[in-house]
């Protein structure tokens, strides 16, 4: 936010008071981050699409905007648009109505901590990462509001599945990124991403073995809390019709699509952020540093797309057992770890 | 109640325990993604264990064999066709056999090898939806447009042979339509050599993957026991651990002239008769199809492929018979009664997925819903042959 206040002070000169600056600034970034989601979601659709055509040896979309489809999200969006927006005769109306967006606001609310560039963050706080899980977390309460309100039966599993699985995720999740609090000593994302300067080999993620081990726990925790394949348990779409989303239509339903998405590239975000370095580059000075972060952050959704149309999906008890009795352990034990590695190298306060 | 969700691998989980809730009724189905077709199962859950199955069939139902009566002994051929719509050649199979076998006609050599070659290729056809729509029940999407993409292969051959790409209607009283044309036996081959190269790529994306044998073994055991107590044939059976074919053990056609092996389950990841036993089972049996198709295309004679001695109008001697033939589902068993006349006086047909569906009632309860749908798409149902 504090490139946006600067360039406003200085379009504006003594014009606008520190109140007005830190409004208009905060309002810019909003958007810009708004923006970010919804483009990432119309590139992450059509994304997705050719990823699983080229693992399918088939095309995915090919006729729209003539070169592979490229405007074929935009037509989808088109289409979407124009769909009637169903609430079941049953539902719970104004819970049916309101569950998407409580999704789509947790999603947008975790986009402000995201360091996309030195000093090109919306809200630099100091309990950045903590900030991300707490509003993340929202999302849960959208899916549990979207199964119950729907009033199918379908719906209602895959939200106490979603429920479950995201309330247990994110202990895996937090945990993972502790070890790297505890070497930066700081929450703060931009922080957390200048602790990384110079160079690969000073990306958290190589510190130590405890490390890595975390970037991977992190990384499968990540998917699961974002509900895709492999753990893409409260849609299966084989076993639930379409989970918590079956009885929405039109633009509630594209909602649930965006947020998914949004998810999708905001968890890769924080990984990269926390593990490889955010704008930091492979080596040498700072170079384009907002590239650098966004061409990471699509290579680990890259890497998520390719999972999840390589593997077939867990069952919810063996979903939980990986999370309990797999991963927090070895979470724990990363941590324990870490702690251990910073007093024996001397890298403890 | 069964321990079938105490499984041995990942999680497990006890069904027995104490906490319970409100039982809750599901329709799965007749409109669902997992039931391969028009079938409603009524699920009553206790959150996600199953405490029973009912299967509701009957939305497909024609009135194949009341049909029957009405057209002549050619005619009916071709609702024959539509019980097993991802198998009809083997449909036709069965029902060419016995009333072949009434007749006491000779059917020519030339048209018997085209026959067995349609049908190991149909088999293939028909195991490799098997095997996709099992792993998209798993939620391995991959593994069933892989299926369809050498599916496709099958069903150029068989267009180019039959005319037909889904229903055929190739298969005559005596002998066949028409002959094969020409360079058949090179695009046979050519695709017997791709897909015995594309088997092993399944094995490495589906059969040996740990989510996937963590999802299948030890899932939906049926032992043979069960199997007996409720007719299951075909690859249901032979999962079960028993080599039972009716290609080999109650040969028809000229099925004893070839060599292939009969895949059994041996229980490898979990126990015998699991899902994943069915499962590989198929995959094997398409080996053993492959090997079929090579000897019979290396075997394949000239010559006529009707039988000469057979009027248009058949009318087949006073009697009754029953005559089984192994389908990709199973046992397809057709019992004719001929009064005389140039109508069939009644056809019952012997449906093998009828009965292979009707284990789930059995097996069900005790199971996560997850593993119901595992096991529904294990059995490998075609909803058009039950209700016929």
């Amino acid at each position: 936010m504090q490139v946006m206040t600067d360039l406003f002070a200085r379009i504006f000169g003594d014009g606008l008071s520190s109140l007005g600056l830190l409004v208009a600034g905060g309002l810019t970034m909003a958007l810009i981050m708004a923006l970010v989601m919804a483009s990432c979601a119309i590139v992450f659709t059509w994304a997705e699409r050719k990823v699983a055509g080229f693992i399918q040896s088939r095309y995915g979309p090919m006729r729209v905007g003539r070169w592979h489809g490229v405007l074929q999200p935009v037509a989808d969006m088109v289409k979407i648009l124009g769909k009637e927006d169903i609430v079941p005769r049953d539902a719970d109306k104004p819970l049916f109505m309101l569950a998407p967006f409580v999704i789509f606001v947790g999603s947008l609310m975790a986009w402000a901590a995201i360091p996309f560039a030195p000093g090109f963050i919306a809200a630099d706080l100091d309990l950045g990462l903590f900030y991300i899980f707490a509003v993340s977390s929202a999302a849960t309460i959208g899916i549990l509001m979207a199964g119950w309100a729907s009033n199918n039966k379908w719906s209602l599993y895959g939200a106490a599945r979603g429920a479950a699985q995201a309330v247990s995720y994110e202990i895996p999740l937090a945990l993972a990124c502790i070890p790297v609090v505890m070497i930066t000593g700081s929450l703060n994302m931009n922080d957390i991403v200048i602790a990384q300067q110079g160079g690969i080999w000073r990306w958290h993620f190589l510190h130590d073995p405890f490390l890595f081990v975390a970037f991977l726990l992190y990384f499968v925790a990540s998917i699961a809390e974002v509900n895709r394949g492999p753990f893409d348990l409260p849609e299966t779409e084989s076993e639930l019709v379409a989970g918590y989303h079956t009885e929405y239509t039109g633009m509630r339903f594209a909602f649930f699509f965006l947020a998914e998405y949004a998810n999708l590239f905001l968890v890769s975000c924080v990984a990269t952020a926390v593990f490889l370095g955010g704008w930091q580059p492979l080596f040498g000075p700072v170079f384009l540093p907002g590239l650098v972060f966004v061409i990471k952050a699509v290579l680990l959704v890259l890497l998520q797309m390719w999972l999840r149309w390589t593997l077939p999906r867990l069952r919810v008890d063996q979903l939980m057992h990986v999370c309990w009795k797999v991963m927090v352990p070895l979470a724990l034990v990363c941590v324990l770890g870490a702690g251990i590695w910073m007093l024996a190298t001397g890298q403890a306060g | 109640m069964s321990e079938t969700a105490a499984g041995r691998g990942w999680g497990g989980q006890d069904v027995r325990r104490e906490l319970h809730s409100e039982l809750l009724e599901i329709n799965m189905g007749p409109q669902h993604p997992a039931t391969h077709g028009v079938l409603r199962l009524l699920v009553r859950t206790d959150g996600e264990i199953v405490h029973g199955v009912t299967a509701h069939i009957g939305y497909l139902h024609r009135c194949a064999e009341k049909i029957a009566e009405g057209c002549d002994w050619r005619q009916w051929m071709v609702y024959t066709d539509r019980f097993d719509y991802l198998a009809p050649i083997n449909m036709n199979f069965g029902y060419a056999v016995a009333v072949e076998r009434m007749l006491g006609v000779q059917v020519p050599e030339r048209a018997e090898h085209i026959r067995i070659i349609c049908a190991e290729l149909q088999r293939i056809a028909s195991h490799l939806i098997a095997i996709g729509t099992f792993g998209l029940d798993m939620g391995a999407w991959t593994p069933l447009l892989y299926c369809f993409r050498e599916r496709e292969e099958i069903l150029n051959i068989l267009e180019r042979l039959t005319g037909g790409r889904m229903l055929y209607n190739y298969f005559d009283i005596g002998g066949l339509r028409f002959d094969a044309y020409d360079g058949f036996e090179r695009d046979v081959l050519a695709f017997v050599n791709i897909m015995e190269q594309k088997i092993p790529e399944y094995d490495t994306l589906l059969s040996y993957n740990k989510i996937f044998i963590e999802r299948t073994a030890d899932v939906g055991v049926i032992d043979l026991a069960t199997c007996l107590a409720y007719g299951c044939t075909g690859p249901v059976l032979r999962g079960a651990g028993v080599p039972f074919d009716c290609r080999k053990d109650d040969p028809y056609s000229i099925y004893d002239r070839f060599e292939f092996d009969i895949p059994y389950g041996e229980g490898e990841q979990g126990t015998v008769g699991d899902c994943w036993d069915r499962y590989m089972v198929r995959m094997r049996e398409m080996y053993e199809s492959c090997r079929i198709i090579r000897q019979a295309v290396d075997a394949l004679p000239g010559g006529p492929v009707k039988a000469e001695d057979l009027k248009k109008l058949v009318k087949v001697p006073q009697g009754s018979l029953y005559t089984r033939t192994e389908s990709s589902k199973g046992e397809i068993g057709y019992h004719v009664f001929a009064d005389g006349g140039s109508k069939p006086f009644r056809t019952k047909v012997r449906s093998p997925s009828f009965s292979n569906l009707h284990v789930i009632e059995k097996v069900g309860p005790g199971m996560m819903l997850s593993d119901l749908v595992a096991t529904v798409g294990s059995l490998d149902i075609v909803l058009g042959e039950i209700d016929r």
